[in-house]
């Protein structure tokens, strides 16, 4: 596509723009395609969909507005941005919702058409935002979408309903001309998608174009702008969700470990995703049961592990504890197995869209007994795949329960992904036992892993279950000395995994006196925090924990070598707590809890707080 | 239909199928009848090696069976029997799953996972031990305990209507559905080779007397003196006929059961009701299963219903396949390496 010669194109580093719109404006769609794109030319990018519990909210009213940031850069970036520069705002409510968040002075783009007096009302304004001068710190472009959308239409037979649809295309097509990008993804997109409806097709494609060329012949835009490609590392890239990475990441396991993949899951938002994805994949042999509960979902996948499957569960938070038990049963019977909990907003349903880590303690403690297993977090959305396979090898190798944390951010946020080598990613030994000689059910190997011997195997018939155990022959056993010993060594094998795990790494100023320690999805976040106060004259180190239990090895050593630590998390202190109980170390928190992710700027004001003010540097 | 008749490779004894475990019931509990049928019963029908056999159980009494037998077994967690046995079967479908399970494990805490279970036509097993009490936990009621039942819960009564099991699993489109007693072996024995030859989701009931906290419950169906005036057998193709000269028989008049005297002159054997149980249509069935509900009329045993469609585990396997041949095998590389590609260089 030709550029306007007339118009100039301005070079930026990075811009944060945000769309928001009613429930059924189709916001997530066209910040989904504009992510694909951004990605597609080079940018790096982070995103952050957020969007009301409610399907259908009612049209027009400002707790049905749905939103899809995202924050793209010529270089390398960790967070969807604190702050938008552009908004695009199809109605009233989404102007109001969203106008506080807009950096001062930023890019408004108001769909002007539905600046009527019902859908003001809606949005409680008592007067026209757009005239009444409430605006004056902000560069407002109105553009009448819906009637110019309208108008390309003609000709189509559609009702007006479905015209109406295909204004997110107008709006996403405008943006494509602002922001210099060529169309092709998206037209793509739409052929595949509407393949068998080429009404549908021709409707979205001139919605899509009308939008790009409204920016072209239009005088009121006078600039675009253009955002050159990142110097990300060499290779191939895809954009990824961390929902995909994740069920991307179990197909890979069960790949390299030979295993049937079995998935016993219950829907529950935002994890539903991950069953979604892995039902596609019935060509590789993948089983997914929808069960009619969370209880059956896990119960199912332990059948599935003791029957020698590659066996796992996907949930969120009021999931998880309904799984409790089970994960007690599977400490118990010491088999494979992992559940993923994708977190939102708690206790109870909470924020059934919003990202949070107040899982952490239920990961960790939350079941009777002296119960341990592993636990891990990924920090982005491709580390999901990274984890995935992680927590597949742990769960197999040492024969227990592991439960993978994400978070409704990183699993609906997505990123650029450097697609791995597939042939160097390692193979997951499996061993079953097929030998009756010297073969108890709860004998053990050097990592303190008992046997698996799967049903069919010949005179290797054996009972296993909820009750405990006498250590190496598996029958029940309610002896005080045998109890105690079963309790020492499933802990014990546990910690062994320490030994097996990556140390943890500290980045930045490793010699500083502060170092900020965080885990999961705030990754990102701290990162450019960090490196913020850094370029600020600031000394500050950072460590992030991939896995929370047991601790890498070092962790104690690492966190004693500084002065100061800082750990900043989306609940009151669940991190700090284990840092605090496990090491005997003061540490400095810095929580918020508003279901959405950290800002930079909050952890920043908090380094350099820490770090004794201006004069800290 | 399945035949009876199996052409047999492997040839076990009921001592194959014996645990070195010792049996922990208390003495005199209609378990171990239940656990002897099954030893006795499985040499005829598991036509397969025997290590594709597996147990499951969820808590209680009963639910310590899988114990008891030398196969593979899994002691679960309260009410989730049928749901492990249902990841077990789709894992691997080759497998023989048998659940063993109570009336408080099945029907109160893991009601949903056998409703399901059914409802899908997992090729399961369940062999349902009712003794309408919770044995383990010592003697309250159960949701099975009938109306008035005074129990450590109930002092004065019980105040809840029982469930019917068969018509619970009947309205959940169980495939295969019976019920038997602990202490009929002959009977017991033929429930559980026809439920073990099924192939779908075979529930069958066992009245089964709990000899601590509820003993006597089924007393009227197993004395010699009340037996024959109180349980009627099914019996495929045959007509309804119960009582000590087998002189009652029961027809169908419109939706309602009659009782009729077969002596009087006014009925034959030619006016009963003959009982089919393959019938498609529930109707009937539900009319049987209600009998012990109308005042005067037997408790029926034997085989309520059985049809067959297609299992839980057939229906996987079979579009795996499908998307298989549609699609070709799966390809890692093709997957990951999908989407809008864009490569950075050097």
């Amino acid at each position: 596509m030709e550029n306007d010669k007339d118009k100039e194109l301005l070079e930026l580093r990075e811009v944060t723009i945000r769309f928001a719109g009613d429930s059924g404006d189709g916001m997530q769609l066209t910040g989904t395609q504009f992510s694909d794109n951004t990605a597609w030319v080079g940018n790096d990018l982070n995103t952050l969909p957020d969007y009301p519990a409610e399907i259908r909210a009612p049209a027009g009213t400002i707790y049905g507005v749905s939103g899809f940031q995202l924050h793209f850069s010529s270089e390398d970036i960790h967070t969807p941005g604190d702050q938008p520069d552009v908004l695009v705002a199809m109605n009233p409510a989404a102007l109001k919702k969203n106008l506080p968040e807009l950096k001062p002075g930023g890019m408004i783009i108001v769909n002007s058409d539905s600046f009527d007096q019902k859908n003001l009302s809606l949005a409680n304004y008592t007067t026209n935002p757009l005239e009444d001068g409430s605006l004056s710190g902000y560069q407002v472009y109105q553009v009448p979408i819906t009637s110019m959308t309208s108008r390309a239409l003609e000709g189509i037979k559609l009702t007006p309903k479905e015209v109406a649809r295909t204004k997110n295309f107008f709006a996403l097509g405008l943006m494509y001309w602002l922001f210099n990008r060529p169309l092709d993804t998206t037209i793509n997109w739409i052929r595949q998608k509407f393949a068998k409806k080429p009404e549908y097709v021709e409707a979205n494609e001139r919605a899509l174009k009308a939008g790009y060329d409204f920016g072209d012949n239009t005088e009121i835009f006078t600039t675009r702008f253009s955002v050159q490609p990142a110097k990300l590392l060499p290779g191939i890239y895809r954009n990824i969700s961390g929902n995909e990475a994740t069920a991307l990441g179990f197909l890979t396991a069960s790949i390299k470990s030979g295993l049937p993949l079995f998935l016993g899951s219950y829907p529950i938002t935002p994890a539903s995703e991950i069953l979604q994805y892995l039902s596609e994949y019935k060509n590789f042999g993948v089983k997914t049961f929808q069960a009619e509960d969370e209880i059956a979902g896990i119960t199912t996948a332990i059948g599935a592990a003791f029957a020698g499957n590659l066996a796992i569960t996907s949930t969120s938070g009021p999931g998880l504890s309904l799984k409790s038990e089970a994960l007690g049963l599977a400490v118990m019977t010491e088999l494979p197995l992992v559940v993923i909990d994708v977190q939102r907003g708690g206790p109870s349903t909470g924020l059934p869209t919003k990202t949070e880590q107040a899982d952490l303690l239920q990961a960790v403690f939350g079941r009777n007994g002296e119960a341990p297993l592993c636990v891990l977090a990924a920090r982005t959305p491709s580390h999901c795949f990274d984890m995935a396979l992680e927590a597949s090898r742990i769960a197999i190798k040492y024969m227990t329960p592991v439960i993978l944390l994400t978070d409704g951010y990183i699993a609906n946020g997505s990123e650029p992904w450097r697609l791995p080598n597939l042939d160097e990613l390692p193979e997951i030994p499996v061993k079953f036992v097929k030998e009756r000689e010297g073969y108890y059910p709860y004998a053990r190997n050097e990592y303190l892993a008992r046997p698996w011997a799967i049903p069919g195997t010949p005179n290797l018939e054996h009972r296993i279950g909820g009750l405990e155990k006498s250590n190496i022959y598996g029958n029940v056993s309610y002896d005080p000395e045998n109890h105690h010993e079963m309790v020492t060594i499933r802990r014990q094998k546990i910690m062994n995994i320490q030994n097996d795990i990556p140390e943890l790494e500290v980045e930045g100023d490793v010699d500083s006196d502060l170092l900020v320690v965080g885990w999961g999805g705030t990754y990102g976040a701290i990162k450019e925090a960090v490196n913020k106060a850094r370029e600020k004259g600031y000394k500050v180190a950072q460590a992030h924990i991939n896995y929370l239990y047991p601790f890498p090895k070092n962790t104690g050593e690492v966190i004693k070598r500084y002065k100061k630590v800082l750990v900043p998390e989306i609940n009151l202190g669940q991190l700090a707590y284990m840092l605090r109980s496990e090491f005997l170390v003061e540490v400095i928190q810095y929580n918020l809890v508003r279901g959405l992710p950290l800002r930079v700027s909050g952890i920043l004001n908090k380094i350099i707080e820490v770090s004794g003010g201006n004069n800290g540097k | 239909m399945e035949s009876n008749t199996i052409v047999k490779e492997f040839h076990y004894t009921a001592k194959d199928f014996a645990s070195d475990q010792d049996v922990r019931w208390c003495p005199g509990c209609g378990d171990y009848s239940i656990l002897a049928q099954v030893q006795r019963t499985f040499p005829e029908i598991i036509n397969k090696p025997k290590e594709n056999i597996v147990w499951v159980s969820g808590i209680g009494c009963s639910s310590r069976f899988p114990y008891y037998m030398n196969t593979y077994g899994f002691h679960g967690i309260h009410g989730r029997a049928t749901a492990i046995a249902t990841g077990i079967k789709i894992a691997n479908p080759k497998l023989d799953v048998w659940v063993a399970t109570g009336d408080g494990d099945l029907l109160s805490i893991g009601g949903n996972h056998f409703i399901h279970t059914c409802r899908k036509n997992l090729d399961i097993k369940i062999i349902l031990f009712n003794n309408r009490i919770y044995g383990l936990t010592k003697g309250q009621y159960s949701p099975t305990s009938l109306k008035g039942q005074i129990t450590k819960t109930t002092p004065y009564g019980s105040v809840d209507f029982p469930f019917n099991p068969p018509k619970l699993a009947l309205g959940a489109e169980a495939t295969f559905i019976a019920r038997s007693i602990d202490r009929n072996a002959k009977h017991l024995q033929e429930m559980i080779k026809r439920a073990g030859l099924h192939k779908g989701t075979a529930f069958l009931e066992v009245f089964q007397n709990c000899n601590i906290f509820n003993d006597g419950a089924f007393d009227l169906y197993t004395d010699k003196e009340t037996k024959d005036d109180h349980v009627i057998e099914l019996k495929h193709g045959e007509p309804l006929i119960f009582g000590k000269n087998r002189e009652k028989g029961i027809r169908l008049d419109g939706f309602t059961p009659v009782i009729v005297d077969l002596t009087s002159g006014h009925f034959s054997v030619n006016d009963l009701w003959i009982h089919d149980e393959f019938d498609p249509s529930p109707a009937r069935t539900s009319i049987i299963m209600s009998f012990d509900e109308r005042e005067g009329f037997p408790t029926p045993i034997g085989v309520f219903r059985q049809i067959f469609k297609e299992t839980c585990e057939e229906g996987i396997e079979n579009q795996i396949a499908e998307v298989k041949a549609k699609k070709g095998e799966g390809d890692l590389k093709k997957v990951i390496y999908s989407g809008n590609l864009w490569e950075v260089k050097e």
